[in-house]
């Protein structure tokens, strides 16, 4: 009895090394922490139970069978956050680089696997230089399980990927399943093809920042959603977006205590709006005096910034914000802004968290890049993810809402619920002068002047959207957060479901 | 007496007069500029005009438009304010022509003040003290050292072209003297191609005091005591109060007693200023006179009960003097600070846009007094000057002035652009100027390096750490669904180097306002009580019987928190980041080495490097226009360019990238 004690003791102590003090050392030198580490910051006080500590891989090629770390590589387990549980891996790169072998993918599947029956969010943090080589078809197998369960677990529980160290080849499509992608900046990467590849392909020759840093996939690629500055900021952050989120589909999001009364005036928004429609105004300083508390979690702040999403709470209650951005683009919808809208839409419909639409858009951008890159296909994503959403949906249109970049921001005829408008807004097929031209071809351009002063003084006002009913009232914007907050409150017992079916088809 | 006024100004100057002018029963006129369309002051006012577009050359400053709108609005009478037109006698002649009455003094007093070379003699001439110095230049040294034995040492040397501090030379006595007299010249001449010097008195910690007059056209003049003005950034006035620290009753006499000499001697009727510069042994000679009302008039209202504006109105509306020099007393202290639109720590920047938050401290007018021209959703533009505010305070005495003030700023709460408030706050609480022993050379001495947003406090620092643990703590209690109350739990505060492990327990219920903390500090226990609204700007934390305000703005792994001149991040930790943080070796800032941000809104005059170039530390990069004023961005560092991503006559924005380095 002793003996197993003992060897209890010792295999613990085994685990715990992991790789080894030195490879622990070189790990911290690269500004990283270990997977036990990292745990330890991530988890609430004393919450963390490990699983499988002692799941060792079962290679037998190359001299392995000889070389055991109980763990193989990755830390498992639950913990709370923020006193609500999470079940979590942890890839420990001390440990043959942090590579995954079928040992490890088995450990990662029982976590997503035991998340499924609770219904709890998955948090992956990934730090792996990729396949154990050593045994070979075992290890993608392994990946594949881990992918098949993630598009199981999608719209089910949130899951939240952080990568913490290397993620590249095959590893990269598990967190790209996922929900949510953080990075640390200049010690994680991504990508499919490393540089040295690259470099013999294409004679490419990039760094491995460039090729996948966090710079590049939260500004250029829009792969990862955020990024930080270091493990301890990614964590801290990690755990504040989890508080806004249910645990799963079948959990209502959680509700915070405030003392942001929800009647509060806010002055400053019956200036935002500039005299002249050309000009430019931060949408944000919109979402900010809206929200509880000015607490705003923005999702791809630096990726397509012509829309502007993330969480927030109203009345306590998390929300998702989707708005359009004039200070970028005008607040055109293109490619990239209807793929990052629509994700996010789909995102929060799944797990029912209300949407509040804010839309300042001038339209599509045109032009060959847009075309030939598939806006159309593109820009239906965002509109499907809007007419298939089935949670409560409040739109305010605060200027411009032209074309069809109108219809497809939460209108009424996309099933919005209570759709408001400030009495700058302006809901046209386009800008007054376009339209003039139009319907005035060969017009004198004093007429077309004439018209265009007509066409202004009947359509760039919500006079005519709201006589049909397109929008239940023109609010007062210093009035703004009451009247949404109120409309969300009424909107809680909201009951609506979709045709059943397999699944739609969005267009991909 | 007027029924109907204009007040050709904007900002919180119109506000300020138009109140009195709503006191006194007197109709209002505005006036705006298309950037001014929304701007607080037009609620001031019974009617408004726009006078046309953003530029003040167009605008504020354009005469005929103003007496057009004038005249169109049948005013009795136009109140200029201060800046603009107010010394502008083209525009005082304007009005006489038009017989509407300008609110300020004649036409001879304001040329004949606004002109420094005859205002110096009319002072003379009235036995007012003037600087001591010879006349002309000085031939030979042994002219210099006749008129410097006359004069007195300390002197000045200084070039007849001079500026800029060329040519200068500052002598305590003769040697210094045949010294710097020689080297002066030279330096003249090589500056200026012009050799001729003089020598004047030189003042030693020269402070800036000026004395308010009051005067009608009956021949009555009255002083209102003095101010002081000498905590200056670039000749800007940032503190005024009133009185001074250093004028006794018999400076003051002698001060006032001359100021009326001056207005006497060109007839002066209405309101105006005699500037002093003073030494520290109370001698003070005649810098000029300002014949409009002072930015700073407030404290001195504060301190004599006198409304200065409604006697001006009075004044110009014919009407003698109620008050006479017997009526006036100094009751008690005032100061006042400006507070500006501006980014003290990056070496004051100018900081435009929208104010998206604010929050004004409690005002009484009696102890607390805010004159502003800003109001939420209001916007600080480039046309004109970045006041946001005059923030005035009243005390019994110069200490509690101080500390009213200082508290008065911690709970001014403006988001959306930067503001100078942690700054003044600052200068508000540095011993130095709470001694009282300033001089116009306060803030370099004070703060050689700039200002950084720390300060010497040890204690308030400490304060601080506590308060941004007690939120943190506050804030994890709300979050967390289950909560052992009875423990005591650890965080950590740190503050650059500085790190303080509290232990604490909450006594106070979720969703109470009222925080109960008992604390464990290095082996003390004590209770604290933080009253705090989740989310809100602004905390009252009391700690040892005193309740201390402070604002915090949540950051990414931590808190902003400003408090009596300090504006600091902090970082709040649980024992494991800590412990863990200490394992990780700090990472360089590699961002800002190989990017330029733009560290103001404003516009690119000039590109002066271009992509692909080698450049030296210091190279001049980009020249930015803001507020008017050109910034030159130079180089960190050695390097290349790779990508200029900004090109001339683009707007930018502040953080945009301008340039990416290799």
């Amino acid at each position: 009895m002793k003996n197993i004690a003992e060897e209890l003791k010792n295999k613990k102590n085994k685990a715990k090394l992991a790789g080894g003090l030195k490879r622990l050392e070189s790990q911290h030198a690269k500004g990283k922490l270990s997977a036990r580490e990292r745990i330890e910051v991530f988890a609430d006080k004393n919450t963390f139970i490990e699983y499988d500590m002692f799941v060792e891989h079962r290679s037998s090629d190359f001299g392995m069978e000889k070389n055991k770390i109980p763990g193989d590589g990755v830390v498992t387990g639950t913990c709370k956050v923020n006193g609500r549980p999470v079940m979590i891996y942890s890839q420990d790169f001390t440990v043959y680089g942090g590579s995954l072998s079928e040992a490890h993918a088995e450990k990662i599947c029982k976590i997503l696997d035991q998340a499924m029956k609770i219904g709890c969010p998955v948090i992956g943090l990934n730090d792996s230089g990729g396949a154990r080589i050593q045994e070979g078809v075992a290890s993608l197998g392994g990946y594949a399980e881990v992918f098949q369960r993630n598009v199981l677990a999608s719209g089910f529980i949130p899951q939240i990927s952080l990568i913490m160290g290397p993620c590249a080849g095959g590893a990269v499509y598990s967190p790209a399943i996922t929900d949510f992608i953080f990075m640390v900046e200049d010690s994680s990467y991504m990508f499919v093809t490393g540089p040295d590849v690259v470099k013999t392909v294409t004679h490419e020759s990039v760094s491995a920042e460039e090729l996948g840093g966090a710079g590049s996939h939260t500004k250029k690629s829009g792969v990862a959603d955020l990024a930080f500055s270091d493990d301890l900021t990614l964590l801290k952050q990690a755990r504040r977006m989890i508080d806004f989120l249910p645990l799963s589909n079948e959990d209502k999001p959680p509700k915070r205590f405030t003392n942001d009364p929800i009647d509060r005036k806010s002055y400053n928004l019956d200036t935002l709006i500039p005299s002249n429609a050309n000009n430019p105004y931060d949408i944000k300083e919109l979402v900010f005096t809206l929200v509880d508390e000015e607490d705003f979690f923005e999702i791809q702040p630096n990726f397509a910034q012509n829309i502007v999403i993330g969480f927030a709470r109203i009345a306590g209650s998390t929300v998702g914000i989707i708005a359009n951005q004039p200070m970028v683009l005008a607040g055109c919808l293109d490619i990239d802004s209807s793929c990052k809208g629509a994700r996010f839409v789909r995102f929060c419909d799944s797990f029912n968290i209300p949407l509040v639409t804010l839309v300042d858009v001038p339209g599509f951008l045109p032009g060959t890049v847009q075309e030939y890159g598939g806006i159309i296909k593109h820009g239906a994503k965002l509109l499907y993810a809007f007419a298939e959403a089935t949670v409560p949906k409040v739109t305010l249109i605060t200027r411009k809402a032209y074309g069809g970049a109108y219809d497809v921001m939460a209108s009424k005829h996309l099933r919005g619920d209570v759709n408001f408008a400030w009495p700058t807004a302006e809901i046209a097929v386009m800008g007054a002068k376009g339209a003039v031209e139009i319907i005035f071809r060969g017009s004198n351009e004093k007429e077309i002047e004439k018209q265009t002063d007509q066409y202004q003084e009947k359509f760039s006002n919500p006079f005519v959207a709201a006589s049909r009913g397109y929008l239940d009232d023109i609010i007062t914007p210093s009035n703004t957060r009451y009247r949404i907050a109120s409309a969300l409150e009424l909107l809680k017992t909201k009951k609506l479901t979709n045709p059943k079916k397999k699944h739609g088809n969005i267009p991909l | 007496m007027f029924k109907k006024i204009l007040i050709a100004n904007r900002g919180e100057i119109a506000c300020r007069i138009a109140s009195t002018c709503k006191k006194m029963g007197i109709k209002t006129v505005g006036i705006y500029s298309d950037a001014d369309r929304k701007s607080k002051h037009l609620k001031f006012m019974n009617e408004a005009y726009n006078i046309g577009p953003a530029e003040s050359s167009k605008s504020y400053l354009n005469i005929e438009k103003i007496i057009k709108v004038a005249k169109l609005a049948k005013v009795d009478a136009v109140h200029p304010g201060y800046g603009f037109l107010s010394e502008n006698s083209e525009f005082c002649l304007a009005l006489n022509k038009s017989k509407i009455k300008f609110i300020g003094p004649s036409v001879e007093a304001i040329k004949s003040m606004g002109d420094k070379i005859i205002s110096k003699k009319i002072a003379k001439k009235a036995g007012v003290n003037i600087i001591p110095g010879t006349k002309g230049a000085i031939k030979d040294l042994k002219g210099a050292i006749e008129a410097s034995n006359k004069i007195g040492f300390p002197v000045m040397i200084k070039a007849s072209a001079g500026g800029g501090g060329k040519g200068m030379r500052v002598a305590y006595n003769l040697e210094e003297l045949k010294s710097g007299f020689q080297s002066a010249k030279n330096e003249a001449k090589n500056s200026f191609g012009d050799d001729r010097v003089f020598v004047e008195k030189f003042i030693e910690g020269p402070r800036h005091i000026e004395i308010q007059i009051l005067a009608d056209n009956f021949g009555n003049v009255i002083y209102l005591g003095e101010r002081e003005c000498s905590v200056q950034r670039r000749h800007q006035k940032v503190i005024e109060e009133c009185p001074s620290p250093l004028v006794d009753e018999e400076m003051r006499k002698k001060m006032g007693e001359q100021a009326m000499r001056l207005a006497k001697a060109v007839n002066y009727s209405s309101a105006g200023t005699v500037e002093f510069v003073a030494s520290n042994d109370k001698s003070f000679y005649f810098l000029e006179m300002n014949t409009r009302l002072q930015v700073e008039h407030p404290v001195t209202e504060m301190v004599t009960g006198i409304d200065i504006v409604e006697n001006m109105i009075n004044i110009a509306a014919n009407k003698s003097l109620k008050i006479t020099q017997n009526d006036i007393k100094l009751n008690g202290w005032s100061l006042e600070a400006r507070v500006y639109a501006e980014d003290p720590i990056r070496n004051f920047a100018p900081s435009i846009g929208r104010v998206k938050t604010f929050i004004p401290p409690k005002t009484d007018n009696e102890v607390v007094r805010l004159d502003s021209g800003v109001e939420e959703g209001g916007e600080i533009s480039m046309y004109y000057d970045p006041m946001i505010a005059k923030l005035i305070t009243h005390g019994n005495d110069r200490k509690e002035a101080c500390s009213k003030l200082s508290e008065a700023l911690d709970s001014f709460v403006i988001k959306g652009l930067n503001t100078n408030i942690s700054f003044v706050n600052s200068v508000i609480t540095n011993d130095k100027f709470r001694s009282g022993n300033i001089t116009t050379a306060f803030l370099d001495q004070e703060y050689p390096k700039g200002y950084d947003g720390s300060s010497k406090d040890t204690e308030r620092k400490y304060l601080i750490a506590l308060a941004a643990m007690s939120i943190e703590a506050i804030e994890n209690r709300r979050n967390n669904l289950e909560n052992n109350a009875s423990l005591y739990n650890k965080l950590i505060t740190v503050i650059n180097t500085d790190i303080y492990e509290f232990e604490y327990k909450i006594l106070s219920a979720r969703e109470s306002s009222e925080h109960k903390l008992s604390i464990k500090f290095e082996n003390k226990i004590f209770n604290i009580i933080v009253n705090w609204h989740y989310g809100s700007s602004i905390l009252n934390i009391l700690f040892n019987g005193h309740n201390y305000i402070m604002q915090i703005l949540r950051e990414l792994s931590g808190y902003n928190i400003k408090h009596a001149g300090f504006d600091l991040s902090v970082i709040v930790q649980t024992e494991p980041e800590l412990s863990l943080s200490k394992l990780i070796p700090v990472k360089e800032n590699l961002n800002s080495s190989k990017i330029l941000i733009s560290p103001m809104p404003g516009r690119v005059v000039k590109v002066c490097v271009a992509e692909g170039q080698e450049i030296a530390q210091g190279d001049d990069l980009i020249i930015l226009d803001a507020m008017k004023m050109e910034n030159i961005l130079k180089a960190e560092k050695d390097t290349k360019v790779q990508k200029i991503k900004v090109k001339e006559e683009d707007t930018v924005f502040v953080d945009q990238e301008l340039i990416e380095f290799e």
